[in-house]
């Protein structure tokens, strides 16, 4: 899932200072998942941001809309009428569908209500934890199904460095030593002799290093090559 | 010999062997590293020159190893994977190598967030494992990590760290072992207070037959006062001062004496371990001190190989 996080409502109000009239649009996914963006953040944010107008003797007004999914065009093409009646739209989904909503409509004045986090996990209600960076050459079956790129703070792919101890990251104690973990696991599961191995030096072309990603699937070849010409 | 250092040669010489460390100056002065080097390097066989040591920005261990050079000592060039990926750390190399600088000490770094840049990017393009297979491959193959080859020759003296006082215990050895394979030729370990665990790691390393594959040295760092000592128990990851060491500078009427004393009593000890080839005496910012412990601890003349 992708884990996103509500601005402060101090920032929010500053970019909305320049318009009138605003839809607040909530996303019925991740962003729902993660209590910052589905329909009950929406309603929030709105009166949140009512108030703060008034305080400021500013006559705005603030609509609310959740759709489905952001991410997706046959579900952000519902709004295209309620953008005819606002200035600006606040969507309060990840970075994907800020920016799927400033592709399918161009004129319109795109705010992001909240910053993308990271792509994880509900370890609990209320508890999000990074789980993967999405570098493109998965690894975790070396690593007793731990990722060392996402959750080590270095990315070291031959850990752990010598700032582990007791199980913790030398970042924060509240952050767990991914190296830690892999020994535990590989221990449990017999297979600790996998990491004399030395892993070679990563391929970063396939993370973002290499670029922004695409992939075209097979079917589609052929239309891609008519897109480009 | 690999590149023929005064490291290299006092280490294959069996001499017990002692290094130090000089961290370059938050600035330009040269002069600071070649007071550093004077105080140093009649009583060490090289010193080492720290790369953005705690990820707060300094002269860059590059030119500062060439300030030593300069001056006749042989310098240990630090480099720390978190700030250069493999293209600047393999150019750096050449660079270095061109101008004599023969030791590279490989490490990971201390995570950006500690130092006076806390918002940077960590790089960590390669893990420090990763860069001594790359140096050795330099050197033996004339190589980079491409596969691309390299005009002339690499000399290069590869170093590593281990911290023995790290977690997971058990997995320490198996780390220092993989440092080995990758190429290692030596290891500075971090500071040593707590002898009796670093023995029983030794023994670990002397059980798989490591101490005849690299060159250890033992880390020490003199503690001057119990402010000192209590920083480096409660917030130093990775070093393990112990509440016996803390007590016993708090106690102590003149700190600088006492501080001495536990550092030769450590030194002591040390030398009578089996595989621990010499010391690396880290004293961050108390340089003034390195000669006077190891004229001390009987360890001097340095030798001339």
């Amino acid at each position: 899932m992708i884990i996103s996080e509500q601005k402060p409502l101090e920032e929010i109000r500053k970019m909305v200072a320049d318009y009138d009239k605003i839809l607040i649009l909530g996303c019925g996914t991740c962003a729902t998942v993660c209590f910052a963006g589905g329909e009950r953040e929406v309603a929030i944010l709105a009166s949140a941001l009512r108030m703060a107008v008034k305080i400021d003797g500013k006559e705005k007004v603030f609509h609310e809309h959740t759709v489905k999914r952001q991410c997706e065009w046959e579900f952000i093409d519902e709004i295209s009428e309620k953008l005819k009646e606002v200035d600006a739209v606040l969507p309060l989904s990840c970075g994907i569908g800020v920016q799927a909503i400033a592709e399918r409509f161009p004129n319109c004045r795109v705010l992001p209500g909240v910053n993308t986090c990271f792509l994880g996990l509900t370890e609990e209600a209320g508890i999000w934890s990074e789980r993967c960076v999405a570098c493109g050459n998965c690894l975790v079956h070396e690593t007793g199904g731990i990722c060392p790129i996402a959750r080590c703070a270095k990315s070291l792919s031959n850990g752990p460095c010598g700032g582990s101890v007791g199980g913790k990251c030398e970042i924060s104690p509240d952050v767990s030593c991914a190296w830690q973990l892999i020994i535990d696991h590989l221990v449990a599961l017999g297979q600790l002799d996998r990491l004399e191995e030395i892993q070679p030096p990563r391929d970063w072309s396939s993370s973002h290093s290499g670029g922004p990603r695409k992939i075209v699937y097979p079917f589609q070849e052929g239309n891609q090559a008519e897109v480009e010409r | 010999m690999k590149a023929g250092t005064n490291l290299e040669k006092v280490l294959e010489s069996g001499k017990f062997t002692v290094t130090a460390e000089a961290g370059p100056p938050k600035g330009v002065s040269a002069e600071v590293m070649q007071r550093k080097g004077e105080l140093l390097r009649h009583c060490c066989d090289a010193i080492n020159v720290t790369d953005n040591q705690t990820a707060i920005v300094r002269m860059s261990s590059f030119a500062g190893s060439m300030l030593l050079k300069q001056q006749g000592t042989d310098p240990v060039m630090q480099i720390v994977v978190r700030d250069r990926n493999r293209l600047a750390i393999q150019s750096d190399v050449l660079g270095a190598v061109a101008l004599g600088i023969g030791n590279v000490l490989c490490l990971t770094g201390d995570h950006q967030k500690f130092g006076n840049h806390p918002n940077a990017r960590g790089v960590f393009d390669i893990d420090s494992i990763q860069l001594i297979q790359a140096l050795k491959r330099m050197r033996d193959e004339k190589k980079f990590l491409s596969g691309d080859d390299i005009s002339g020759e690499v000399p290069l003296f590869i170093g590593a760290a281990a911290n023995p006082f790290a977690d997971p215990f058990e997995f320490r050895v198996s780390r220092l072992a993989k440092k080995i394979k990758a190429g290692a030729d030596f290891i500075q370990t971090q500071a040593v207070y707590d002898v009796a665990k670093f023995t029983s790691w030794m023994e670990m390393v002397n059980d798989r037959g490591l101490d005849r594959q690299v060159h250890i040295l033992a880390g020490v760092i003199p503690i001057k006062s119990a402010g000192m000592a209590r920083y480096m128990r409660d917030y130093v990851p990775g070093v393990s001062v112990t509440d016996e060491i803390v007590a016993r500078m708090e106690k102590a009427e003149k700190p600088k004496e006492e501080g001495v004393a536990l550092i030769l009593e450590i030194i002591e000890q040390l030398k009578e371990i089996p595989g621990v080839h010499g010391v690396h005496i880290m004293a961050v910012g108390w340089e003034d001190i390195v000669q006077e412990i190891v004229a001390k601890a009987g360890l001097m003349p340095r030798p001339a190989v």
